[in-house]
């Protein structure tokens, strides 16, 4: 071993080297290395300008990488946001709303029963490898959801499928996809096993976009395989999403962050203006704004409602309808007192959601009466209301024998959602009313992927923040998905109404009339405000999008499914 | 001299498997990672069972690292969840590498081009106002937290003059070639001059706020060993014997004063590596800082063991080029 | 085997024990450079008003700082904040709370998370620099391994991995991961500087005259590692404090901010950076300012007690 003495006591000279030597050397070995080099490194530019540039290039941050490029598998906004521009659905949301419209599909009807689907099928529409999409290739679609296999199975990956159809074609679940045949090019009938509200609806979520079936063939889609901690997907999930959609996937530069689409030149209808639609990843929100400031991007989603003012002053900040709800949830497994309906009125009437909502949202965020928002089917203009009123509060906790109750309050770290722009203040505003009203709060928090929805989940929080953005208009999106199951985070198997709520939901969804149905949804939302309260719905709050005053024609939408098809860009 | 290498390289594996032993067991046994990251928002407890069994993550922890052990063996250090999902962490790894490379080597660029000669003149002028000042700054410079200062540098040139960019590594829209990875040299090498250029004006602010504390060791180093040369017997015998100014400060002072100055630069490639997790944040700037720091935010647990594991190897390695590149300049320690 | 960094806590270590016993004329040499240093005085002022204002601080705070008193004049949709206005020198924050009474009780938190910072890692480098130091033989070879690891990694970096381990950040977790990264230094420190001592005249001496070795290690060679544990503990807690805000920064602070702290309140206040400045600008400025304060008290007492400054 070399024993290094320390430089700093050195006290002698260090002789001369033949260092000049050696920097020659290095010098003559670098430069060797820089002229050698040029000539196996060839630029691979494409050929930029000609007659069909002219729509220009729009810049948008994203917030994150998106997980892969097959909507299919995809659960995330960062995806969707994308593929949105590569697929089209079925049926697609109408712009700046949240009902359906036509897309690939002209026109639909239905059996009486609700179980049997008849989609006429647009014509001339091309995939972007040039096949034709017909009424075969839905039912390719169709097919290869429902047979999914392995790995792709999990509810990480087919999230969607699981969440509205069920099972699989191995049976192991119940599965509300029963078959899909394709009458002729233009005819694709599909049959269900049971009718439901939601249907034709839940085909507009990008999840269940059309794919090309020769793309997804030769590119091995299905091929999922679980690597360790994780999933590996296909090189089409990775790089060859094929759609029918106004945009075309051209690459995605990972050293540099970004993800490029081209124009669609077949497209079947209106073209996109753009040339090109490039998404720059900076995951952090102040860098987003500040970029957007600087003129390096040209918009980004979901911008934080404290710039929401300063944003205005230059850019076009479009404030979407709020299409969400945020509640305080109650769970009735560990603390016994929280099985009273009273204690649960109690506290509903301890907080003020209106200063609430003033102090800690965003503008145009409205106080929630019900579970989900008034534009969607079934809200009840008449449920029980609860104005902030801490006495009455004080009253329901005494008759409840509960005046000294305490409860574990969880709220989350490292999160922000649109109805939850900044979860510590909105803890702390409940924090302060309950404590007024004499309950001992015992504050838990933590990070939001690292242990918050374990925890929320695993039904060990008596009070919690939590919310939800609806996917496509549909009470089932919100009230089914919170309360359906009895084992769930609000442990409705503690509360004698938990069944019964739960067969009313599904009865519900399953009624094809319409009008009967709205009618069942409305009964159920006046129960749950009255006799169930199994939390507190506190706010809708809206959500923003902001782009530079170059950028025309985006039209906001309220389920974030935002098309730049129609976009364009003056580039002055 | 090769003995010293082998032993110092055996030490770096050493390095290697300890620590990966123990981030290992220490990740897994925390909550939510890569099941919550993967379900995301709208997981139930039933997905999440099922999730955490297809993974394999119910199985006992050394089970876990045996199987673990079996993929890395093939080069398979697990898959990204967060940072870039599906990716393989060593691919996220080697392909930010470059970026962080090149943000490192500006900056140390800066801290050496503007340090060195500031000490070397600050020393000669021993007490002047230039000292001074320069002596203060470079105090003032350590303690002021490099993301805020990251911040104030992007706020002043790129969001309120616009001279620089804001954030990334390139302008999305420029179509260039990728090469090496290394973004200034590919436009070199592909004679896309213009990307080369970008690349540069968007390292500029973050390797400034990068280079900031670097910068101001090396200088009080450079300033501290000149002086303290200077004061040497060689020096006063040089100048008794005759010789000119320029002669003594090239053959005597400078050299003599580099040793204790490239100690420091080694020294602070760790400083760059822990700056870069805070200035690559703010600049949104793709390179292994940024991973280290989305990893953990989203509970990325493949690719926060990956970077830890490799930070720590390339401070190490750095460590060991610098002494043997100190055994080439000082001979005495080639013993 | 010494790494660089190693190697620079080994001069460190040497400046002690170049004192011949208890250093009388260490001390009275130092102190005699220091009373004249400009540097020294600074910093010194420094310290002395931060601790002042730490200690006085539930005196001088004019509000509870957890109190949302102006909460009303909070406006999240028109992103306004308590201006600064009669009783509220500096006005509120984003949750209606009296600035300057959190940039006081601020300093409280920040000192308790600097100076545990620095005595926990002072501790752990202690116990190990000692066993190493005092046992040598396998002793010292085992710690010295294992602290040679925890130096092979950038210090931010390593209380950065340390924070991120954490099921759930607090405080506590920043102290921790602040202090852990400092064990190791103090420990090559004080073993350094006890190998030093080890071979010199006076515990050869005491050796000799059948002196217990505990006793040499406690009367004699842990006294002598005074001087430079207190440089390497000044400039330990400016280190602490950034390194705390950075942490902050990066989102592994503590989570609940009813308790100011100056390095939360920065890694909070960054968000709101270009709409309301003056919440960052106040914490960073406390922070560099006591920093700098540190630092100048630390290089100064460096240089003084370097032997080879005793000209």
């Amino acid at each position: 071993m070399i024993r290094f003495r320390t430089t700093r006591r050195e006290r002698t000279e260090v002789p001369r080297t033949r260092s000049r030597a050696r920097t020659v050397v290095a010098l003559a070995a670098a430069a060797t290395v820089a002229v050698a080099l040029p000539a196996c490194a060839q630029s691979q530019r494409g050929n930029e300008g000609g007659a069909a540039q002219s729509g220009g290039t729009l810049t948008f941050g994203a917030a994150g990488a998106p997980d892969l490029f097959d909507p299919f598998y995809a659960n995330d906004g960062e995806t969707f946001r994308v593929s949105r521009q590569i697929f089209e659905g079925l049926v697609g949301f109408k712009p700046g709303g949240s009902t359906i419209t036509p897309e690939l599909a002209t026109d639909w009807s239905s059996t009486p029963d609700g179980k049997t689907w008849t989609f006429n099928l647009r014509t001339g529409v091309k995939f972007q490898d040039g096949t034709d999409f017909n009424g075969d290739a839905v039912c390719a679609n169709f097919d290869r959801w429902y047979n999914q296999t392995g790995a792709a199975q999990n509810p990480a990956l087919s999230f969607y499928w699981h969440d509205n159809f069920g099972g699989f074609a191995d049976h192991k679940e119940p599965s509300l996809f029963d078959s899909c045949q394709a009458q002729s090019p233009t005819k694709a009938v599909v049959k269900l096993t049971r009718a439901t509200g939601k249907f034709p609806s839940v085909l507009a979520e990008a999840s269940f976009a059309m794919q090309s079936p020769t793309a997804m063939k030769k590119y091995d889609a299905n091929n999922i395989v679980a690597a360790g901690d994780s999933f590996t997907y296909p090189a089409y999930a990775q790089s060859h999403p094929t759609g029918t959609g106004p945009f075309v996937f051209d690459g995605y530069d990972k050293g540099n962050g970004t993800i490029t689409l081209k124009r669609n030149e077949n497209y079947w209808g209106p073209k996109a203006k753009l040339d090109k639609l490039i998404f720059r990843i900076i995951p952090d929100e102040k860098a987003r704004l500040q970029a957007l400031q600087a003129g390096d991007i040209d918009g980004y989603d979901l911008p934080n409602p404290a710039d929401w003012q300063t944003l205005q002053q230059n850019f076009n900040l479009e404030i979407r309808e709020p299409f969400n709800i945020l509640y305080l949830g109650f769970t009735q497994k560990n603390n016994p007192a929280l099985q009273d309906l009273r204690v649960r009125q109690a506290l509903a009437y301890a907080i003020d959601r209106k200063t609430l909502v003033s102090s800690t949202m965003p503008e145009h965020a409205e106080v929630a009466r019900e579970f989900y928002p008034p534009s969607v089917e079934g809200y009840s203009p008449d449920v029980q209301d609860y104005p902030y009123d801490p006495q009455k509060a004080r009253d329901l906790l005494k008759q409840a024998n509960a005046s000294n109750l305490t409860v574990n309050f969880y709220w989350p770290t490292e999160v922000t959602r649109p109805y939850m722009p900044d979860p510590r203040s909105i803890f702390g505003a409940i924090q302060a009313n309950l404590q007024a009203v004499g309950v001992k709060v015992n504050p838990i928090s933590k990070p939001w992927n690292g242990g918050y929805l374990d925890d929320v989940d695993n039904a060990k929080a008596d009070l919690f923040l939590l919310g939800w953005t609806g996917d496509y208009n549909s009470p089932d999106n919100f009230i089914g998905t919170f309360f359906g199951s009895l084992n769930n985070r609000f442990w409705l198997q503690a509360a004698p109404w938990g069944q019964q709520l739960g067969d009313a939901l599904r009865a519900a969804d399953g009624q094809p009339d319409q009008a009967t149905r709205v009618a069942m949804y409305q009964d159920i939302n006046r129960k749950l405000m009255s006799q169930y309260l199994p939390g507190v719905p506190i706010a809708h709050a809206p959500a923003a999008i902001v782009v530079t005053k170059k950028v025309k024609g985006l039209v906001p939408s309220p389920i974030t499914a935002e098309e730049f098809a129609p976009v364009s860009i003056s580039n002055s | 001299m090769l003995s010293y290498t082998v032993r110092r390289l055996g030490q770096l594996l050493l390095v290697a498997v300890a620590l990966s032993i123990l981030l290992f067991a220490w990740l897994r046994s925390l909550p939510g990672g890569p099941v919550s990251a993967l379900l995301g928002d709208r997981a139930t407890a039933q997905s999440r069972a099922q999730l955490t069994a297809a993974l394999g993550l119910d199985q006992p922890i050394p089970v876990q690292y045996v199987h673990f052990l079996g993929r890395a063996a093939t080069g398979d250090f697990g898959v990204s969840t967060g940072v870039q999902p599906g990716d393989g962490a060593l691919t996220i790894f080697l392909q930010r590498f470059p970026a962080t490379i090149e943000l490192s080597v500006l900056a140390i660029i800066i801290a050496i081009g503007a340090g060195i000669p500031l000490g070397y003149l600050a020393a000669r002028r021993r007490g002047g106002w230039m000292d001074n000042a320069s002596v203060v700054g470079s105090l003032v410079g350590v303690a002021v937290p490099v993301f805020f200062l990251a911040f104030l540098l992007k706020f002043v040139f790129a969001v309120k003059l616009g001279w620089l960019p804001t954030s990334g590594r390139q302008s999305a829209d420029l179509d260039a070639t990728r090469v090496t990875g290394f973004f200034v040299l590919d436009g070199l090498l592909t004679r896309e001059w213009d990307a080369s250029w970008d690349a540069l004006k968007h390292l500029l602010l973050p390797a400034l706020a990068l280079g900031s504390i670097p910068f101001a060791v090396i200088f009080r180093i450079t300033r501290g060993a000149v002086l303290e040369v200077l004061d040497e017997d060689y020096v006063r015998t040089a100048h008794s014997k005759g010789l000119t100014g320029g002669t003594i400060r090239r053959r005597h002072v400078l050299r003599n004063a580099m040793l204790p100055v490239v100690t420091t630069i080694g020294l602070q490639t760790g400083a760059l590596l822990s700056g870069a997790v805070l200035t690559e944040r703010v600049f949104a700037y793709p390179g292994i800082g940024q991973a280290l720091a989305l990893s953990f935010e989203r509970r990325d647990y493949a690719v926060l063991q990956i970077v830890i594991i490799a930070a720590a190897l390339c401070y190490v390695l750095v460590n060991l080029v610098v002494d043997l590149s100190y055994a080439v300049i000082d001979p005495r320690v080639r013993t | 085997m010494t790494s660089t960094r190693a190697r620079r806590i080994d001069d460190l270590a040497a400046s002690g024990a170049a004192a011949p016993d208890v250093g009388v004329s260490l001390v009275a040499s130092a102190w005699r450079r220091l009373r004249r240093d400009p540097v020294f005085i600074v910093g010194v002022l420094i310290i002395v008003a931060f601790l002042v204002i730490a200690v006085l601080a539930p005196l001088l705070a004019p509000h509870d700082p957890a109190a949302r008193l102006l909460a009303d004049q909070v406006i999240r949709a028109r992103n306004e904040i308590p201006p600064p206005q009669p009783g509220y020198p500096l006005g509120g924050d984003m949750n209606g709370r009296d600035l300057f009474s959190r940039m006081l009780l601020g300093s409280r938190e920040t000192l308790l998370v600097a100076v545990l910072a620095t005595v926990i890692g002072l501790g752990g480098g202690l116990v190990l620099g000692t066993v190493a130091g005092a046992l040598g033989g396998w002793a010292d070879s085992l710690v010295m391994r294992i602290v040679d690891v925890l130096l092979s990694i950038p210090s931010l970096l390593l209380a950065v991995s340390i924070g991120a381990l954490f099921a759930q950040q607090s405080q506590f977790t920043v102290i921790l991961a602040v202090a852990i990264v400092q064990i190791p230094i103090f420990a090559r420190l004080l073993r350094g500087s006890m190998l030093a001592q080890r071979a010199s005249d006076h515990v050869l001496a005491a050796t000799a005259l059948g002196v217990k070795r505990r006793a040499i290690v406690f009367r004699h060679m842990l006294p002598n590692s005074l001087g430079p544990v207190i440089v390497q503990s000044t400039l330990g807690l400016a280190i602490a404090i950034i390194d705390a805000a950075a942490l902050s920064f990066l989102g592994l602070g503590a989570p609940d901010d009813s308790i100011p702290e100056w390095g939360q309140m920065l890694g909070n206040a960054q968000d709101v950076i270009d709409t309301h400045p003056n919440l960052a600008f106040w914490p960073a400025g406390a922070i560099i300012v006591v920093a700098l304060g540190f630092t100048l008290v630390g290089e100064s007492l460096r240089d003084a007690l370097d032997p080879k400054n005793r000209r």
